[in-house]
C-alpha cells in the first residue's frame, strides 16, 4: 500500500539521519544510563527492595529519555524549513506521523534494549525471567510512550517554548500506560509470570496503544496545517 | 481548464483579516508575479496556495481540484524561505528521498539525472551539511524541480541566491513553463521577476489591488505598479 | 439582556446555596462514623461532577471548533475548561481538608482524589499550552487538539488508578457503600447551585474572551500597516 510506503520511507530517512549523527541517541542513553546511576544513590536499594521498585524505576527512566528523545522527532524538521517541504508533499499528514513514529520507537527499543542490561549489571538483579511476556509489556507500553511523544511533539513543533512545554504535556498523558508498564513489569523482572489480575493491565495497555493510535493519526493534520 | 482558480479568498488569523476575498486565475504556461509590501499578504496567500494553510473562506482550486488533493501536490513544486533540504543526509539521499516521497517510478535514476543537472554530481555523497551555500541553493532548486511540478510556487526565490543559482532557476523557470506548467512567484526583486512574468498581482494590505497582465510600462519602470495601484 | 439573566441565575444560585447550607447545618443529622465534617461531600462531590461536565462541554467546543472554524467554540472551550479546573481545584482542597480532620494527614492517596489531582495537572496544561501560543486561530487548533486527547485519557486516568489503589489500599475518603435517601438528596440538590455557578462564571469568562479578541484584532490592525 502506497499508504505504507509511505510512511516507511520518512521512517527510513529518521532512522537514517539519527543513526549517522546520533545526537538525540546519545543524549538519550546517556541520559538513561545517569538516572539509572542516580537512583542507586538515591535509594541504595537492597536485592529485596529492588525487586520491588525494578518496574517503577525501569520505566521512569524509560520515559525520561523517551520523552527527551521523542521531542526531537518534529523538531528535527524546522532546521531548513524541512517541515513544510513534508507537509507540501503529497504525504499525507497521517503517513509522515506514522513514519516518525516507527523510527522513534524503533530508537526507543534500542535505549531499553541497552539500559535493561545495565540495570542488571548496576543492580545485581536477573531481569530475563519471564522474556516473552516481558519483551510484549516493552513493546507494548513503549509504543504507547511513543505514540503521545510523537504527537505532542508534532503538537508543540512551532512553538517557542517547546522543550519546556513537552514533558508538562506528556507525563500526565502517560500516567495510565506507565502504571500499567510498571505494575505488570516489576513481577516479570523478579520472574513471576502475570496473575489473571493483571492481565487487565495488558488489556487496558492495547486500549490505550489503539485509542491513542487511532486519535493522533486522525488529529495530525490538523495540528500540522494551519 | 485554469491550472489556477482563487476565489473569495478570506484568511482570518483570529478575527484579524489577513487576506480579504483575493481572487484571480492563472492559464497553464503563466507566470504570475505576486507583488506587495511586507506584511501585504503574499506569503500568506502562497502557503495556502502550497496547502500549508486552510482558507477561512473562500476557494482555491489547482487544476480544477482542492489544493489539499494529493494529486494536486504531487505536481506542486515549493521553494520557501528555507532550502528544504536535510543537512545531514548527502545531496543524493536527499533527492532521491523527495523523488521517494512525490512517487517518482525510478527514485535512483532521477535523483542522479538532477544531480547533473545543477552541477552537484561530484559531490553526490558529500553531505549536505559540508557544503557551500551556492551549492545548497542549487540542490534546493533541484528538490523543487525533481518531480517536473505543473505548478510552481516560489516565495522571493532570488534573494540569498548568486548568480550561478539565478541562472540555474532562471533556466529551469523557463523550460517549465515552455512545458506548459505555471508559475507564481512573489518577490522583492521586481526586475528579475518581470522579465519572466506574463501577469502581476498586487496585494496591498491582503486586499487584491491589481490584477492583469504584465504591460511594457510595467516592465520598463517596476515602481509604476506600486504608484499606480497600490499606496506608495 | 444577557447581563440580567447572569445576574438572575447567580442570586438564584446564592439563594438555593444558602437554603441548602442551612439545610445541611440543621436539617441532617450528622452521620454515623465520620460525624460533622461529612457535610463537605456535599460540596466535594457535586465540584467533582461539575468539573467533568465543564471538561465534556469543553470537548464538545474543542470538537465544534475544529469542524466549523468559529471562534466562538474557542471562547467556550476555554472558559469551560478554566471553570473546570476551579471546581476540580475546589474538590482538591475540600478532600484535603477533609482527609486532615479524618485521618489527621493532608493527603491521602485516595483513588478518586489522584485520578482528580492528575486530570487537574492534564487540563492545567492546556492553559499553558494556550498561553504559549499568540495567533488565536493557531491557539485554538492546537488547544482544541488537546482537549480532544486530554478527555480521551481521563477515563483511562480513573480505571488506572482505581486498580491500582485496589492493589495497594490506601486512607479512602468515604465509602461505596448506599447513602442514607436523605443525604442522596441533598448531594444531588447541592450540584444544583454549583451547576449554575459553573454557567454564570462560563458565561462571563466567555464574554471577557470575546472582548478580549475583538482587541487583538483590532490591534494587529492599527499595528500592521
Amino acid at each position: 500500500m502506497l499508504f505504507l510506503r509511505q510512511a516507511w520511507t520518512i521512517a527510513a530517512k529518521d532512522l537514517r539521519s539519527e543513526f549517522r549523527t546520533k545526537e538525540a541517541l546519545n543524549a538519550s542513553l546517556s541520559f538513561a544510563l545517569v538516572i539509572l546511576l542516580l537512583f542507586s544513590f538515591a535509594f541504595d536499594p537492597t536485592a529485596e527492595m529492588t525487586r520491588e521498585i525494578s518496574g517503577g524505576l525501569l520505566w521512569l527512566v524509560f520515559a525520561f529519555a523517551g520523552a527527551l528523545l521523542l521531542n526531537r522527532s518534529f523538531a528535527r524538521e524546522l532546521e531548513n524549513d524541512c517541515l513544510d517541504v513534508l507537509v507540501v508533499s503529497p504525504v499525507p499528514a497521517a503517513a509522515l506521523f506514522l513514519g516518525k513514529a516507527l523510527a522513534n520507537y524503533v530508537l526507543l527499543l534500542g535505549i531499553e534494549a541497552v539500559c535493561l542490561p545495565v540495570f542488571g549489571v548496576f543492580y545485581n538483579v536477573s531481569w530475563a525471567g519471564q522474556p516473552g511476556w516481558l519483551a510484549l509489556v516493552v513493546l507494548l507500553a513503549t509504543w504507547g510512550i511513543t505514540v503521545i511523544g510523537t504527537m505532542f511533539s508534532a503538537l508543540t513543533v512551532n512553538l517557542r517554548l517547546r522543550e519546556l512545554m513537552l514533558p508538562m504535556l506528556v507525563y500526565p498523558v502517560l500516567i495510565p500506560c506507565l502504571m500499567a508498564a510498571m505494575q505488570l513489569t516489576t513481577p516479570l523482572i523478579a520472574g513471576q509470570p502475570p496473575s489473571g489480575d493483571q492481565l487487565a493491565w495488558v488489556r487496558m495497555l492495547v486500549g490505550f496503544d489503539i485509542i491513542f493510535t487511532a486519535l493522533s493519526v486522525t488529529l495530525v493534520e490538523t495540528v500540522l496545517i494551519g | 481548464m485554469n491550472a489556477l482558480a482563487v476565489e473569495n479568498l478570506w484568511k482570518y488569523y483570529g478575527d484579524y483579516p489577513a487576506l480579504r476575498g483575493i481572487a484571480f486565475s492563472a492559464a497553464p504556461g503563466a507566470c504570475v508575479a505576486l507583488l506587495g509590501r511586507n506584511g501585504a499578504g503574499k506569503t500568506t496567500l502562497l502557503r495556502i496556495l502550497a496547502g500549508l494553510s486552510k482558507p477561512t473562506r473562500g476557494t482555491v482550486r489547482v487544476f480544477g481540484k482542492d489544493c489539499l488533493d494529493a494529486e494536486v501536490r504531487r505536481r506542486t513544486g515549493l521553494i520557501g524561505h528555507g532550502i528544504g533540504i536535510y543537512d545531514e543526509l548527502s545531496a543524493y539521499e536527499n533527492l532521491r528521498l523527495f523523488a521517494a516521497l512525490y512517487g517518482l517510478a525510478d527514485p535512483r535514476r532521477a535523483a542522479l539525472e538532477w544531480l547533473e543537472r545543477t552541477g552537484l554530481e561530484r559531490v553526490r555523497d558529500g553531505l549536505v551539511r559540508e557544503f557551500s551555500r551556492g551549492m545548497r541553493q542549487r540542490l534546493a532548486v533541484a528538490r523543487a524541480f525533481l518531480h517536473k511540478p505543473s505548478l510552481l510556487l516560489l516565495d522571493e526565490p532570488f534573494t540569498a541566491l548568486d548568480d550561478r543559482a539565478i541562472a540555474l532557476l532562471q533556466g529551469l523557470l523557463q523550460e517549465s513553463l515552455a512545458a506548459g506548467a505555471t508559475i507564481v512567484m512573489s518577490t522583492h526583486q521586481l526586475r528579475e521577476a518581470l522579465e519572466l512574468a506574463t501577469h502581476v498581482v498586487l496585494i496591498v494590505k491582503g486586499r487584491l489591488a491589481h490584477s492583469g497582465e504584465r504591460t511594457a510600462e510595467m516592465a520598463a519602470d517596476p515602481g509604476y505598479l506600486y504608484r499606480t495601484y497600490g499606496e506608495s | 439582556m444577557k447581563e440580567k439573566i447572569l445576574y438572575a441565575l447567580g442570586a438564584l444560585a446564592a439563594l438555593l446555596l444558602a437554603r441548602n447550607i442551612r439545610v445541611m447545618l440543621t436539617g441532617l443529622p450528622d452521620e454515623a462514623f465520620q460525624g460533622a465534617i461529612f457535610r463537605i461531600i456535599f460540596f466535594h462531590v457535586p465540584a467533582a461532577f461539575t468539573c467533568f461536565l465543564c471538561f465534556f462541554i469543553a470537548l464538545i467546543a474543542s470538537i465544534s471548533y475544529l469542524k466549523s472554524g468559529k471562534m466562538q467554540w474557542d471562547s467556550l472551550a476555554v472558559s469551560a475548561t478554566e471553570v473546570g479546573l476551579a471546581f476540580g481545584a475546589a474538590n482538591l482542597v475540600s478532600g484535603m481538608i477533609w482527609a486532615r480532620i479524618i485521618w489527621g494527614i493532608w493527603w491521602t492517596w485516595d483513588w478518586r482524589l489522584t485520578s482528580m489531582l492528575v486530570c487537574w495537572l492534564l487540563y492545567a496544561g492546556y492553559l499553558v499550552l494556550r498561553r504559549a501560543v499568540e495567533e488565536p486561530a493557531q491557539r485554538a487548533r492546537l488547544s482544541a487538539v488537546l482537549s480532544i486527547l486530554s478527555f480521551a485519557v481521563v477515563p483511562f486516568v480513573f480505571f488506572s488508578i482505581k486498580w491500582f489503589r485496589t492493589q495497594h489500599p490506601q486512607p479512602v475518603l468515604y465509602g461505596e457503600g448506599k447513602m442514607d435517601a436523605a443525604y442522596r438528596a441533598m448531594l444531588y440538590g447541592n450540584w444544583v447551585p454549583l451547576l449554575m455557578l459553573a454557567a454564570v462564571l462560563v458565561m462571563i469568562r466567555i464574554g471577557q474572551e470575546n472582548r478580549r479578541r475583538e482587541l487583538d484584532a483590532l490591534r494587529r490592525e492599527v499595528h500592521a500597516f
